[in-house]
């Protein structure tokens, strides 16, 4: 019995979460005192296995094949699958990523089980685990048990653990080979791209005033243009404002969208999906402007107005005009 | 193409939630429901390949007597019958259980393709469409944007993170868990309300579908997120508001 975390890499390149759910990894594993192994997957994965094996864990396994080189979520749940089989973990861990949301429910149902996805934390009362999540988009949260034969499977949420509390050490690297076939393989998949080049660095961006469904129409979006105007700030979006064609994809913050760490950020109208505050919850100093007192923004905001955007917007704008004056 | 568009219905967006006195889930005496928002772009999806290359589209949704409504209106939208797995148990059901009650709904229908939203907004978990994929012995792709016919099978578009994206080939049947917002949601016409007044919505219990399975995960409490920040809200009028933020903007955290 011990704790399994699933690594993320692609293209030889480490997904940061991978990090935060081996920190996860070691924090359980010290409190249910099971040892903790990691995995990484993929083709060629032996130096990232080597640099995993130098934090504080049980063993590292380089899951390997030439059908794993290209991620598809067929060629992942098999791999995957015989590595439970063969190590039976009590608790297996995943960084909760686009990718990671493909794969993992498949493999959790050849187990009989459920990804408990999204967790934002964890608990071991008497050597009983409970596992905290967020439903409603982020409004309630709720506390989660799982029984049953077979390992618990669980992807954690973004920032919801420190990659910096990791502990250094020294693992073996063991090699494993999933018995695969090409045949068992549907997805075939093309090399990614991106659409266009980014005309807008809102990374670089110091104030970033940012717009949410609360807008309720295009032709209202002038009210947060001259906000941010009065700020000298960068206009941004949640992601249903670019879908809708308001703005264009690359003001898009959020999951889908850009990460930024401005030193002002000004949410307005925007609830905050979880989808959104991890491209956003960096930011030194965050101000919401928001109806609704429990949108979960107020969550992560330093400043907050309980109010109609189509009031404090204006009334904001002029106080900012006359404080530069 | 035969398409069967598997939709759930959630309280809707703006809704106040609270806890009900079970502690398990949250109170529903008085909120008001529609589609679920991601599933509504699965079902703009299906209705687009429709009339591009034709065939039928069939709703499938598990839940309460409500659910009809929402049914209702997806068939006025165009979709050309329903399946509802009528259940007032679904927030018993772990996504194990609710998956194989759709997944059951489903093989005698032998489908082409199988279209839901990426997740649903009330308890978010993401993986229906993965799992009921699993059970059917199905291909999947999940967070698709556009759905190509090919020869052979399907091009999906699918979205990966900071702003990637992989076309990937997948053969028929399969089961795909669609994005949001790739397409332009169409209203029901007055006569598409009309027609889905006739349209065939046919119920089917729990039991008559193999039964539910005992959940493995259980929610055992649900509450109000704690705060991890300190939020200093300023109240009064808007202006008075904006001049209380301002100060603080100014020297407080000195970001002006």
């Amino acid at each position: 019995m011990s704790i399994l975390v699933i690594l993320e890499q692609q293209a030889s390149q480490w997904h940061r979460m991978s990090w935060e759910t081996l920190a996860a990894g070691q924090q359980l594993g010290a409190a249910l005192d099971e040892p903790v192994d990691a995995a990484v997957v993929g083709k060629g994965v032996g130096a990232l296995a080597n640099e995993a094996a130098a934090k504080k864990l049980a063993k590292v396994w380089a899951v390997e094949h030439d059908l794993l080189d290209s991620y598809t979520a067929d060629g992942y749940a098999v791999a995957l699958e015989h590595l439970i089989q063969k190590t039976q973990p009590k608790l297996v861990l995943f960084p909760h990523t686009y990718q990671v949301r493909d794969f993992a429910p498949k493999l959790a149902t050849r187990f009989s089980q459920v990804l408990v996805s999204d967790v934002i934390a964890a608990r071991v009362d008497a050597g009983t685990l409970t596992l905290v999540r967020q439903f409603f988009q982020g409004k309630l949260s709720g506390d989660v048990r799982v029984s049953g034969e077979g390992p618990v499977f669980a992807s954690l949420q973004a920032g919801a653990w420190r990659a910096d509390t990791l502990e250094s050490g020294s693992a073996g690297v063991q090699a494993f080979t999933p018995v695969l076939d090409a045949a068992q393989i549907r997805q075939k998949p093309e090399t990614p791209f991106r659409e266009a080049a980014r005309a807008v660095d809102l990374t670089a961006a110091e104030i970033i005033v940012s717009v949410g469904r609360g807008i309720r129409e295009q032709s209202n979006l002038p009210v947060v243009e001259d906000l941010a105007k009065a700020f000298g700030a960068e206009l941004a979006a949640s992601r249903p404002i670019c879908d809708a064609g308001w703005l264009p994809m690359e003001r898009q913050v959020g999951s889908s969208g850009q990460t930024v760490a401005p030193k002002l950020y000004v949410a307005v109208g925007i609830s905050g999906a979880i989808q959104h505050l991890v491209g956003m919850k960096g930011a030194k100093t965050i101000v919401a402007i928001n109806k609704d007192p429990n949108a979960p923004i107020f969550e992560v905001a330093d400043y907050g107005i309980v109010g109609d955007l189509f009031e404090v917007a204006p009334a904001l704008a002029a106080e900012v005009r006359k404080a530069k004056g | 193409m035969k398409i069967i568009v598997a939709i759930k219905q959630v309280p809707m967006r703006d809704s106040a939630l609270h806890p009900a006195a079970s502690g398990k889930w949250i109170d529903e005496a008085d909120l008001s429901f529609e589609i679920n928002e991601p599933d509504a772009y699965a079902l703009e999806e299906a209705l687009q390949l429709k009339e591009k290359h034709g065939g039928e589209v069939v709703v499938l949704c598990a839940g309460p007597e409500r659910a009809v409504q929402t049914i209702r209106e997806a068939l006025a939208k165009g979709a050309d019958r329903a399946i509802h797995i009528e259940t007032d148990a679904l927030a018993s059901l772990d996504t194990l259980g609710v998956a194989k009650l759709l997944a059951a709904a489903v093989a005698p229908e032998k489908p082409d393709l199988i279209l839901t939203g990426l997740q649903s907004d009330d308890l978010g978990a993401g993986q229906t469409g993965v799992v009921m994929a699993e059970l059917l012995g199905f291909p999947h792709s999940t967070i698709i944007m556009q759905v190509e016919a090919r020869e052979a099978g399907i091009r999906v578009k699918r979205e990966l993170e900071n702003g990637w994206f992989q076309h990937i080939e997948i053969p028929l049947p399969a089961v795909l868990a669609m994005q949001s917002g790739s397409n332009k949601l169409r209203y029901a016409t007055l006569m598409g309300i009309k027609k889905a007044k006739t349209k065939e919505i046919r119920r089917v219990t729990p039991a008559e579908l193999g039964g539910t399975a005992a959940a493995v995960a259980t929610i055992e409490k649900v509450y109000l997120p704690q705060k991890s920040k300190q939020t200093q809200i300023f109240q009064g009028d808007a202006k008075t508001a904006a001049a209380q933020l301002v100060e603080k903007l100014k020297f407080e955290a000195r970001v002006l």
